[in-house]
């Protein structure tokens, strides 16, 4: 589904962290969602004043709904009026869910390895979901960057998952805080070296975060070997290091 | 559920990009499939890899697509008013997936 904005009912939510949560829209149309794809949202204040931001969509919720989830930009222009104010009954203008690139499709049946930092864990979060769901014999690993526990986004379904899972691998970087006996600190090349499938198993790999954090990333697993052509990246912009 | 007002930051990075899998959306509006998964080719240096890799600068009053390898505008896109402009001359081709 592409082209025109639609007017979405916001039917749900759900905080995920202190500063993150789960809007769950209905559109007035049937809704299909490739693992990985986004929406534009679109905002109009009542001077007619508009603004549009992008979203990685979390879930599809068939036949006509879709959750997003949000990272509040503390100065942010739209983040936090959708973090704090956004209420149930409200409505949005939603374009898509579109983008047929950064996308997993059950049909490929290499290894996955997916690596987010901050926020960048949304659209990973829609691909470890579709690959459970295809009940996918390859290997999938997360390597999820972010601040603190009480940060991560969705993190009791990672942990149940992979506990549950036998294809489900998932790795956790603390930034500034971590539970015992854990290490603290940015991500770097042997960290990521350390954690991530290797190239010899030829590993479909999506990046996904902050501009810099991608950068970084995308950079250090062609040091390792990985096939440029087998990364694809998505960036969400500055975002004040939110990872 | 307070109505949203908008407020315009102060924004300092203007070197700051995204990439070309942001202009899915405004592409839609435009054409039927998807765009951004097309393979293009840089006009000025001849690289070859998807339009979604692109670097996207988005703190102008147009969208300009940049070649991640010599930093040539690809495309540049201008909605305003309820019209789109649509510059896709720095690809010399581009080619695209009809499954
Ligand atoms: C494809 C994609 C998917 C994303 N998915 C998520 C997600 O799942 N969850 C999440 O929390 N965030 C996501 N983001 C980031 C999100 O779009 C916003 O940037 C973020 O919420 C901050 O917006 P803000 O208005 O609060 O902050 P602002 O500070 O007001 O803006 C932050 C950034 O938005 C960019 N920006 C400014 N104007 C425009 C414009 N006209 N068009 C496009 N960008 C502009 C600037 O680069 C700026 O750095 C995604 C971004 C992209 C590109
Ligand atoms: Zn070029």
């Amino acid at each position: 589904m592409s082209g025109a904005w639609n007017v979405a009912d916001v039917v749900g939510l759900r905080d995920e962290t202190p500063t993150a949560r789960t809007i769950r829209l209905r559109l007035p149309v049937p809704v299909r969602v490739l693992a990985g794809q986004h929406v534009d949202l679109r905002l109009t204040a009542p001077d007619g004043y508009q603004a549009v931001r992008s979203y990685s969509v979390s879930a599809g919720i068939p036949p006509d709904g879709l959750e997003i989830t949000v990272e509040e930009l503390p100065d942010g222009e739209v983040s936090p009026y959708l973090v704090r104010d956004l209420g149930v009954g409200d409505q949005v203008e939603v374009r898509g869910p579109v983008g047929g690139w950064f996308v997993w499709r059950p049909e490929d049946d290499s290894p996955v390895q997916l690596i987010g930092g901050g926020s960048g864990v949304v659209p990973l979060m829609a691909m470890v979901r579709a690959h459970q769901m295809a009940s996918h014999s390859s290997p999938l690993r997360l390597l999820y960057s972010v601040r603190s526990p009480e940060a991560a986004v969705f993190r009791h379904e990672l942990e149940s998952l992979a506990q549950a899972s036998g294809t489900f691998g998932l790795q956790w970087v603390y930034t500034r805080t971590a539970p015992d006996g854990q290490p603290v600190g940015r991500l770097d090349a042997e960290t990521l070296g350390a954690s991530v499938l290797d190239s010899g198993a030829d590993p479909a790999i999506f990046v996904c975060g902050a501009t810099g954090f991608v950068e970084a990333v995308a950079g250090w697993l062609v040091d390792l070997g990985h096939a440029p052509d087998r990364i694809k990246t998505e960036r969400y912009g500055g975002l004040g290091g939110a990872s | 559920m307070s109505e949203w007002t908008g407020r315009p930051a102060e924004r300092s990075a203007e070197d700051d990009y995204l990439d070309g899998n942001a202009l899915a959306g405004p592409l839609s509006e435009v054409f039927a499939i998807d765009i951004t998964a097309a393979l293009g080719t840089c006009g000025t240096c001849g690289d070859r890899r998807a339009v979604a890799e692109a670097h996207l600068y988005v703190n102008a009053p147009a969208k300009i697509l940049r070649c991640p390898s010599c930093g040539g505008v690809l495309l540049r896109l201008d909605e305003r008013g309820g019209r789109v402009i649509l510059d896709l001359s720095g690809f010399t081709q581009l080619t695209i997936e009809v499954r």
